[in-house]
């Protein structure tokens, strides 16, 4: 028996098909899949994210602690309500997991952080944030809802009373804010604009119904993989994890190196592969042949060398199959890839593969 | 809960078929199958005249989520693929018992008595085993 979300009932009542996800009992989908994945695409659908986990941590010194926890800097961060996403590595440049940090005051942060990741991921920052005497404060009494989609944004702040739903209204991307007891955030996980909305527990289900009634539809995890697939955006586990560092992650924009006096966990390790040039690199793949990608197929390259597919699926907007795949440094621009014994050919791309409803690839 | 029509015989691997009435057999997957697997998104059918044993895999089904393999039922010569699936693998997931079959086979001689298919109702006591 997995932990369940305050909006586990709900997804039952709506006839979600339930899995596993990182401990979690979680919906998989509601009806299609693909049916899901065209609503964001096309409209606007809500996913329930409260799985994953919400961290405030607050001090006087927070902002010098997460120079230390993060592999990306903080300081980047000039505005309040600013989002910043960013790696958390061990000492050997391994990413420990990914996450996003909210600058909301100078002395306080918020971070969310994987489901799956959530008692590894706060015994490691309650390890580090002793020295900076920074509090560590899981805050399991909040629900996470994401609506994402074209229509997204004008949806979900019809839940907001009129200064609210105008102040939402008017944040930029990345960006998020208090609103009551709400905080609602311009990011996501699609590639579609949209809000990411905290809320207090007992306000997620009568929202999520507020949602449907308006046309939003109930979206699940199988949707929000095939979703952020195309979106070019890796997922924990699947694309990186502790035994792969960013640079072959595809993450190497999430590391700051400047200003060099910054001393990251982890600083170390990636100097040395950033002087030597990392042997590997994650690249996308796009399918010629008929037949579907997944992770772990093996991807033969041309010049010599083999790759591994990290993530792979049917992409329900280009109609073909996707993946990502991580590759020896030197693989061009066509790879094959061995799928049920067969061997498919696929063109190397630069992901995104699909941003605000549109294809990026030809 | 799924349909399970009482006129077909049926695999433990969820596979059904339909005798038709020149002696050769339609075969496809169950309503049950195609809900567990959820959107079709790409089917792979035999080539007609090839030859299959009962337990081997000859087709590929995936969704998705994820590649499944379909058993022929019986030994037998494949006499047709459907045609229809390669561009349109929805039709599984719409109409498995109907324009969604899979392949069709003639028989060798004794395959079918030998294949010990299901029944309707045998087939359902699987289903409710699973917990489907």
């Amino acid at each position: 028996m997995g932990r369940q979300t305050p909006l586990f009932r709900l997804h039952q009542e709506l006839g979600a098909r339930i899995i596993d996800f990182g401990g979690w009992e979680m919906p998989l989908q509601y009806g299609s899949q693909i049916g899901e994945h065209h609503a964001v695409r096309r409209a606007a659908g809500v996913f329930d994210v409260s799985h994953m986990c919400v961290v405030d941590l607050t001090g006087a010194r927070v902002r010098a602690f997460l120079g230390r926890l993060l592999a990306n800097d903080v300081a980047k961060l000039i505005a309040c309500g600013k989002a910043l996403y960013s790696c958390m590595l061990n000492e050997q440049g391994g990413v420990r997991d990914d996450l996003i940090a909210y600058y909301m005051s100078d002395s306080w942060y918020r971070l969310v952080v994987n489901a799956g990741m959530r008692d590894k991921d706060l015994a490691w920052i309650r390890d580090h944030a002793r020295a900076f005497d920074v509090q560590v404060n899981e805050r399991t009494d909040l629900a996470m809802l994401a609506v994402q989609g074209p229509e997204a944004r004008a949806k979900a702040a019809q839940l907001l009373a009129g200064a609210d739903a105008a102040a939402a209204l008017a944040l930029g991307s990345f960006f998020g804010r208090e609103l009551g007891c709400w905080f609602v955030s311009r990011t996501g996980y699609t590639g579609e604009d949209g809000f990411e909305i905290m809320m207090p527990a007992r306000d997620a289900e009568p929202a999520w119904r507020s949602l449907n009634s308006l046309g939003v539809a109930s979206c699940g995890l199988g949707a929000r993989d095939t979703l952020r697939l195309e979106a070019g955006m890796n997922l924990y586990g699947n694309d990186m994890d502790e035994s792969t560092q960013p640079f072959e992650s595809g993450l190497g924009w999430t590391v700051a190196l400047e200003p060099r006096g910054r001393d990251f966990i982890g600083r170390g390790a990636l100097e040395a592969v950033v002087s030597g040039g990392s042997p590997r690199k994650l690249v996308g793949l796009l399918l010629e042949d008929r037949g579907v990608l997944r992770s772990h197929q093996k991807v033969l390259v041309a010049s010599g060398g083999e790759g591994e597919i990290t993530s792979g699926t049917f992409s329900p907007t280009l109609e073909r199959s996707i993946a990502f795949a991580r590759v020896p440094a030197a693989t061009a621009d066509k790879v094959l890839v061995d799928v049920r014994g067969k061997l498919l050919s696929a063109r190397v791309v630069k992901p995104p593969f699909v941003r605000a409803g549109k294809s990026l690839v030809t | 809960m799924s349909n399970v029509p009482a006129d077909l015989k049926y695999t433990k691997s969820h596979e059904w078929v339909r005798t038709l009435t020149d002696g050769n057999v339609e075969i496809g997957i169950t309503d049950h199958a195609q809900q567990a697997l959820g959107d079709l998104v790409f089917v792979e059918v035999p080539e007609a005249g090839r030859t299959v044993k009962a337990g081997e895999a000859c087709a590929v089904v995936e969704s998705v989520k994820a590649a499944s393999d379909v058993y022929a039922p019986l030994d037998g010569q494949i006499t047709a693929g459907n045609p229809k699936l390669s561009a349109e693998p929805e039709t599984v997931n719409a109409e498995p018992y109907g324009a969604g079959w899979l392949m069709r086979v003639r028989p060798a001689p004794g395959a079918l008595a030998a294949a010990q298919l299901l029944s309707a109702a045998q087939y359902q006591k699987v289903l409710d085993a699973e917990g489907g």
